[in-house]
């Protein structure tokens, strides 16, 4: 029988396998942030282990940084304790540390790729569950707890049960207006947010073949939200093509050889799939999340829909919206276009190209939140900022920023925002704070028009 | 790691489905650097009301209600990987989760902490709510070696499935740096086979 993607990276890095239970899977890269690391540090320095492959861990700040003034010392002092602890950390063990305002900076998950740290049929891990965004290169990634980030510090490796397969396929043409960010919201609403649980997904089909490395970043970045603990797309020329040439790519011969094993791992014709999903892509539209988890989401031109249960109507008066009512029309006050899951060059261009000539609505926040130093740098190298200051949209510096209310940026209590991160959770982005999970494009619509619109009428 | 047999004791009921880890600890609680202390804050927003004023609607603070287990809806402790969620609820003094699912990291976090995940059918659970929410004084019965779950001096018993090698870790108290590390001269070995 045939292998799939996932079967095939996975069974290159089984060191071995413990009758009756899991298999030691070694892990080629160990991202750590400064909010899930320091636990595991103080672990290992407690029972004496040192760290055993210090060149394979890559450390960069990013939950906790402030988005504006980056040169000036943190205010927070426990956000403050928590960078300096990373750094004293990174430095006692020589680790790699892409510290606030290195040119490197960013959001793990942006600047890991953009780097060509994340290359296909690796494993990577990280102590952060939007780990499964590294996926997009057709590698096994996925997040991981504090315990095991001291596991991989104290032996590289990690001790696992092999998930069960998914294969997500969708064919056919996107209509015009609708994203990558769109086809996986899409795709949780019509599926569940635990329909993934206990397995690793594959995304096949056309619409993923054809999708730019951005693009796949934002849909594998949201596997868990199915929960799936990761997702992968098969590398092909356009994977190739994005990690040719970035810093920690290999170069030249090496790059090639690299290149001819890569092509291998793609999915065997005859390879099976314990579950398989097939959506047609001229069924998705944009799409706008009305709930409290990522699931509830529905079409721009749908209708919130009239479910009875009490886990089902406590969202709806968390978000004060009601059952049967469309969310065109809805006056929004805030809109964040940013996070892990979409604060990447392409998302930008996206938003600028829709911006352009236009003004945001005077009643309107609008924060634009880079993905790392380098995008950010991108964007006024390509006259972006330009377009986003004349239309009252706020650039600001790299970071998690408003996707997860743990540094300053928070949205206020009872305010609705469309946000361009990728889980609306009760509180996620400021106590009380009510989210609506979109794509770049409908959340640059909602910050121009000062409501939510279906933006495929402009579009046609 | 503390080492887990079995468990004879009362029950909270948390009948609410998909709680998310943001919900057992919100992220802006996350900054401390040692594991101690998250209990303070677990289920912070739904403990308290914005005010800071006790939510008495909340089933944590309803005094009739008590004990080391808690008894939640299906999908527990989906969203982020924060083991922050496992320590929080460890701290707060739960020792096991009964639901009909929960989410594959918090598991494998709550496993690793000595909180022991017990997923059952949602027949079972449904039962379970129901008779604790009635008679709060129910004792359940959790035993470990044997797998199985029960409401005390009735014939309401489930059994639920743990990875064989997790159980015996959580059994012995073991953890799995111990295992690895035991296996060094292996991972030795396959680093070298890699080109």
């Amino acid at each position: 029988m045939g292998k799939t993607l996932f079967d095939k990276v996975w069974d290159a890095h089984v060191v071995d396998t413990i009758k009756d239970g899991p298999q030691i899977l070694y892990i080629d890269k160990h991202l750590i942030h400064e909010v899930t690391s320091p636990q595991a540090f103080n672990e290992l320095e407690e029972r004496q282990i040192p760290v055993f492959r210090p060149d394979q861990i890559v450390a960069t700040a990013d939950h906790n940084t402030p988005t504006l003034n980056q040169h000036l010392p943190i205010k927070d002092e426990l956000s403050r304790k928590q960078l300096e602890q990373l750094s004293e950390n990174c430095k006692k063990n020589n680790i790699t540390l892409y510290e606030l305002g290195h040119k490197y900076n960013g959001i793990v998950h942006v600047m890991a790729p953009e780097l060509g740290i994340t290359q296909p049929g690796m494993t990577i891990v990280c102590g952060d569950s939007h780990t499964s965004t590294h996926g997009a290169f057709g590698t096994i990634a996925f997040g991981i707890g504090t315990s095991q980030v001291a596991q991989v510090f104290a032996s590289q490796c990690l001790l696992l049960t092999k998930p069960k397969s998914l294969r997500v396929s969708v064919n056919g043409k996107l209509k015009n207006g609708v994203l990558p960010k769109d086809v996986i919201l899409y795709i949780i609403a019509k599926i569940g947010t635990n329909a993934g649980t206990g397995y690793f997904c594959e995304y096949a089909g056309d619409v993923f073949e054809n999708m730019s490395m951005e693009g796949r970043m934002t849909v594998c970045n949201m596997s868990i939200e199915m929960g799936a603990r990761g997702g992968m797309i098969a590398p092909n020329e356009t994977t190739f093509e994005y990690v040719k040439g970035r810093e920690f790519a290999p170069q030249g011969e090496a790059f090639d050889k690299k290149v001819a094993y890569w092509k291998t791992l793609p999915t065997d014709a005859d390879a099976t799939f314990d579950k398989e999903y097939h959506f047609d892509a001229s069924d998705i539209e944009p799409m706008v999340t009305y709930g409290t988890n990522p699931g509830m989401g529905i079409k721009i031109s749908g209708f919130i829909p009239e479910t009875s249960d009490a886990s089902f109507e406590k969202a709806l008066e968390y978000m004060d919206f009601k059952k049967g009512e469309t969310l065109i029309g809805k006056p929004i006050n805030f809109v964040f276009i940013g996070s892990c899951t979409n604060s990447r060059i392409e998302d930008f261009r996206i938003a600028a190209d829709y911006i352009k000539g236009k003004q945001k609505a005077d009643h309107v926040t609008a924060w634009l939140v880079p993905g790392s130093k380098q995008v950010e740098a991108q964007i006024i190298e390509e006259g972006l900022k330009t377009i986003f200051d004349a239309a009252g949209f706020e650039l600001r510096q790299p970071g998690c920023s408003a996707c997860l209310a743990m540094n300053d940026d928070k949205i206020p209590q009872g305010e609705y925002c469309v946000s361009t991160s990728n889980r609306n959770f009760e509180g996620r982005q400021g106590q009380g704070a009510r989210t609506i999970l979109a794509s770049p494009l409908m959340a640059a619509a909602t910050a121009v028009e000062g409501k939510i619109i279906d933006i495929t009428k402009q579009l046609n | 790691m503390e080492k887990f047999k079995t468990l004879i004791a009362t029950a909270i009921p948390l009948d609410i489905e998909n709680v998310d880890t943001d919900q057992i600890i919100p992220a802006r609680f996350l900054k401390a650097t040692n594991r101690e202390g998250f209990g303070e804050n677990a289920f912070r927003d739904w403990r308290f009301q914005k005010d800071g004023t006790i939510n008495s609607n909340f089933v944590l603070n309803q005094s009739q209600f008590d004990g080391p287990i808690l008894v939640a809806g299906d999908n527990f402790g989906c969203g982020s990987s924060r083991e922050h969620a496992a320590w929080a609820l460890t701290d707060y003094g739960f020792k096991v989760i009964v639901s009909s699912f929960f989410a594959d990291i918090f598991k494998g976090n709550a496993l690793n902490n000595g909180l022991l995940p017990v997923q059952v059918s949602p027949e079972f659970l449904k039962e379970l709510m129901t008779t604790i929410k009635a008679s709060p004084k129910t004792e359940i019965t959790v035993n470990l070696e044997a797998q199985t779950i029960g409401i005390k001096n009735s014939n309401y018993k489930d059994t639920f499935d743990i990875d064989a090698y997790k159980k015996t870790c959580m059994i012995n108290g073991y953890d799995d740096i111990d295992y690895l590390l035991s296996k060094k001269h292996i991972i030795k070995e396959f680093e070298n086979a890699l080109v």
